[in-house]
């Protein structure tokens, strides 16, 4: 089962998170902070795999963006690199050639699309096109409703 | 796709604030904001409102007052509105807050939508942040979606429930006929699903592991299929198909076969055939290949596809990418252990592997090393590993350390090497050991009795050249003080010869006393090593006195004691400074699990440890470990049940000496009219003799008073032709009972028995435990002090039980 799920930029800042287990707030931070430096201070060529606490922290970066996902320890942790990558590539998909401002711009978007992806600390789907289809679905069915509501006023 | 223009506006306006405080300011602005949007009544914008607090708690600013929002939010019939408010629900509602609960009955209801796109948000939701009791409530309503859905719903409705059991074990078998069923579907989201939940439940209960067993050949059936069929361009993933599934149904199988024959057969053709046809050049192809790996070694596999998958793994370790060398190690850790000649194999690669830069190849190399050293090996693995320690990071100098002191504890080929060693370690890392590698040390250097002169040089040379190490520098300073004439003599075959004057040597000893860098534990050694010097020195004694004055008014107590009893050694007991002095006996091996006191000062109370254990021999030899706790339990209540009898024995030299043998004295002048009283009654049954060793015999009779009461008479003579002086005995009695000992007649037993010593020991035995005790014996004879121990299992006149 995956616990958590992190991005963060290069600086640190956080761009996303998604815990799957119930953690209050104030451990959240602290788990956020340890976990960026841990990561931060790695080597450019080191090995993508930690060991923190009693789980398995698997991290991938992709341009200016660390992916850090933490799995319980009987989990494979290839196949972890391989969800971090097929959410890239379903990001990817959907925001075209996506780049961190996206995430920042349309992180509620980036949210159902991890949604669609996993549930539960679980990968739901393993078909690309399933889980592109789904989000487009979901996308239309909003604009639909917003259509026929009345715009609202900004 | 809708602009949510006034939430981009905002993200745009907080992200060009320039400092800190400017962001604050605008977060605050927007807040308030935000805050009295919620407040009015609906209009449009509440998904963008929400939106815009998600992205400010996202950034850890406080946004509890948005639950209620999101509680709201999900009661809409707007679907915009819900998404948003699913989404804070699982941001700032989790099982920890109150407002949680009130969302179950929308998620209910929600659950029952005629949109499955609404049946997934509530789907979702519940695998989320579902407590225990939404769970309970719900359960049904999701293993209804299990069984009538459409797959998209169905495989959302498996993980929903593999959730609900992780929080609620019980309901587990509610769910075991429909994951049954699901494993028959063709969609592969809702297949692994499935193979998801069945491995939860299984993981659970072990009596759904033997139902579903069964599945085993139609498992099979499946991965046969995705690992034979063409390419399919839905699920292709750089040519395996569907890797997730794979591994998925790989670690099922790896549960279901694990202890049993049976199924473990039914899969070792589709072992075999993935672990040979998947492709490796790519990661997906070795994940599933890792899994496989995984799952032969851990069931009942037969031989040749065991060394199949040892070899997968050493390919593994030869690969270029760093992962997958991390990986192989680690599953090599586990099985080395048990395939240990095999991966004895590898040795030699896993050794390179502890030069990689990388730290976590390093930890993985490291433990593997040392779980493959061996008798045969163990001298170049051990160079391979003071190598490594030398350039080690520091977070593995600890464990680095402490498995190279085991290592060289089993396999130690001689004791010059394993002595050497051990130095060696403490050298290059003597700050990372732990505590009770100090008395490890100093216990395996008194054994190697002939290696004493060697040790004592090697551990001078390095105590010069460096102080900074505090373990290293306490057992140098423990050395010098106990071997110092070995030192000076300087004839040592096997070192090159140094010459030693005794101005070198307390020199050096002095160093550690002044410098800063000695922990306060290091200094007392230091002070002590410096004392025991003065016995064993002619010339410089007076030096000494001089530095073990200064310390009488150290700030530190300890030391300060030490310095002040030293000095009264020096003044007012000189006659027995040698005999306190002299060479420490032989420190006997203690069993690994007991822990030894931290320093020198506890070494002496090991030696009547040690001498307690030889009481085992009157013990039958089968005596489990925990009846070896049992004893040492004895031990430690007779420090708290000593009664009058003084205690002899311990650390503190010469003045304590004085008081117990005049408290002695007084004792016997003030009750020897009383002392005859006790012997008065006649023993019910004949005194039984159970200690007679150097003349000095002891005997025991005993006396019921109760039913549960008894008075044990110790008697003791002596027929040497030396007179004893005091004469001590302690008695230790299992926890129960109840142990009270009068004063003994004396503490003197005159040459050639002509007096006897007797002791009064009331026992009280209200569970009626069988009943031992153990004595220990003290006494001084011709100068010298002897201790020795004996255990009285049965007493006379009573029967096996102890009644």
């Amino acid at each position: 089962m995956i616990r958590f799920l992190l991005l963060f930029s290069r600086q640190g800042k956080l761009r996303l998170q998604k815990w799957f287990t119930a953690i209050s707030e104030r451990e959240k931070k602290k788990i956020i902070r340890d976990l960026t430096t841990m990561v931060l201070a790695r080597q450019p060529r080191s090995c993508n795999f930690l060991h923190w606490r009693d789980l398995k922290i698997i991290y991938k970066r992709y341009a200016s963006l660390y992916f850090c996902l933490a799995i319980e320890n009987q989990e494979n942790e290839l196949i972890a690199l391989e969800v971090i990558h097929r959410y890239v590539e379903l990001l990817d998909i959907y925001f075209g050639n996506v780049c961190e401002l996206d995430i920042i711009f349309n992180f509620e978007k980036a949210y159902f699309i991890l949604d669609e992806f996993l549930i539960g600390g679980e990968v739901q789907e393993t078909s690309k096109q399933m889980v592109n289809r789904s989000i487009e679905a979901s996308d239309m069915l909003q604009e639909t409703m917003e259509e026929y509501m009345s715009k609202p006023a900004f | 796709m809708s602009p949510s223009v006034q939430l981009q506006e905002m993200i745009r306006a907080i992200r060009s604030a320039r400092t800190q405080c400017e962001e604050r300011s605008v977060i605050q602005r927007e807040c308030a904001a935000i805050r009295a949007q919620f407040r009015q009544a609906d209009n449009g914008g509440r998904s963008h409102n929400l939106a815009k607090l998600l992205y400010v708690h996202m950034l850890g600013y406080p946004a509890h007052f948005g639950q209620m929002e999101c509680v709201r939010m999900i009661a809409s019939p707007r679907y915009s509105e819900k998404r948003v408010g699913y989404l804070g629900a699982m941001m700032l509602l989790d099982e920890k807050q109150d407002a949680s609960l009130l969302i179950t009955n929308s998620i209910k209801n929600d659950l029952s939508h005629s949109n499955q796109f609404v049946q997934s948000l509530a789907l979702c939701t519940l695998a989320c942040m579902g407590s225990a009791e939404m769970c309970r409530d719900l359960a049904p309503e999701i293993d209804r979606l299990l069984r009538a859905s459409n797959s998209y719903i169905k495989k959302k409705a498996a993980l929903c429930a593999v959730h609900i059991v992780r929080k609620v074990h019980e309901l587990g078998e509610l769910f075991v006929p429909a994951a049954r069923s699901l494993l028959s579907e063709k969609n592969h989201g809702v297949l692994h699903g499935a193979v998801v939940l069945i491995i939860e439940l299984c993981e659970q209960n072990p009596e759904t592991l033997e139902h579903f067993r069964k599945t085993v050949p139609d498992l099979v059936q499946i991965m046969k299929g995705l690992v034979l069929s063409g390419y399919s361009p839905e699920h292709d993933v750089a040519g395996i198909s569907d890797p997730f599934l794979q591994v998925r149904i790989l670690r099922l199988l790896r549960i279901l076969g694990r202890k049993n024959e049976g199924a473990s057969d039914a899969m070792n053709d589709l072992l075999a055939q993935v672990a040979t046809n998947t492709d490796s050049t790519k990661t997906v192809g070795n994940a599933v290949l890792y899994e496989t790996v995984l799952t032969v070694l851990d069931i009942k596999s037969e031989s040749g596809l065991r060394v199949l998958a040892v070899n997968i793994l050493g390919r593994f370790l030869l690969n270029n990418d760093r992962n997958i060398r991390y990986i192989a190690m680690t599953s090599l850790q586990k099985i080395v252990g048990t395939d240990h000649n095999a991966v004895q194999r590898h040795r030699g690669t896993i050794v390179d592997c502890l030069k990689d830069q990388d730290a976590s190849v390093k930890r993985r190399a490291l433990e593997l090393s040392l779980a493959l050293v061996s008798a045969s090996n163990v001298r170049s693995m051990m160079k391979e590993l003071l190598l490594f320690l030398s350039s080690c990071p520091a977070e593995l100098r600890a464990h680095a350390t402490s498995g190279i002191f085991n290592a060289a504890e089993r396999y130690a080929p001689s004791q010059r090497w394993h002595i050497d060693t051990m130095l060696h370690v403490l050298i290059t890392a003597g700050g990372d050991v732990r505590d009770e590698t100090v008395p490890n040390l100093i216990q395996l250097i008194t054994i190697a009795s002939e290696l004493h002169c060697y040790t004592v040089h090697k551990l001078y040379r390095a105590l010069i050249a460096d102080i900074s190490q505090q373990s290293l520098v306490q057992v140098a300073c423990w050395c010098i003080g106990e071997y110092g004439d070995l030192l000076l003599r300087g004839d040592c075959q096997e070192a090159e010869p140094v010459q030693v004057t005794e101005d070198d040597a307390l020199d050096a000893l002095e160093t550690v006393l002044h410098s800063h860098m000695s922990s306060p534990a290091t200094r007392g050694f230091a002070l002590t090593a410096t004392m025991k010097l003065s016995t064993r020195i002619t010339d410089n004694v007076d030096r000494i006195r001089s530095i073990v004055s200064i310390y009488g008014s150290c700030i530190d107590v300890e030391l300060q004691q030490r310095a002040v009893e030293y000095n009264a050694l020096f003044k007012k007991y000189d006659h027995m400074r040698a005999a306190v002095l002299e060479r420490m006996p032989v420190i006997e091996k203690n069993s690994p699990g007991h822990t030894n006191g931290e320093s020198t000062g506890e070494a002496t109370q090991d030696a009547p440890r040690a001498k307690l254990k030889q009481g085992e021999l009157l013990l039958p030899p089968q005596q489990p470990a925990n009846q070896v706790c049992n004893l040492l339990d004895l031990l430690g209540d007779s420090e708290e049940t000593l009664q009058p009898s003084p205690a002899f024995g311990g650390a503190a030299p010469g003045p304590s000496v004085n008081t117990t043998s005049t408290a002695g004295g007084d004792l016997l002048d003030l009750l020897g009219g009383l002392a005859l009283t006790p012997l008065a009654p006649a023993p019910v049954a004949p005194p039984v003799p159970v200690y007679d060793k150097s003349g000095v015999t002891l005997t025991v009779s005993c006396e019921k008073q109760s039913a549960t009461g008894l008075t044990v008479t110790l008697t003791a003579s002596n027929a040497t032709d030396a007179d004893i002086s005091s004469f001590t005995l302690q008695a230790a009695v299992p926890k129960s009972v109840q142990l009270h000992m009068k004063a003994p007649s004396g503490d003197a037993l005159p040459a050639r028995g002509s007096a006897k010593v007797t002791q009064l020991v009331v026992l009280n035995n209200p569970n009626k435990v069988n009943l031992k005790m153990r004595v220990r014996v003290s006494y001084t004879r011709l100068g010298s002090a002897f201790q020795d121990t004996v255990q009285i299992d049965s007493f006379p006149g009573l029967d096996a039980a102890g009644q």
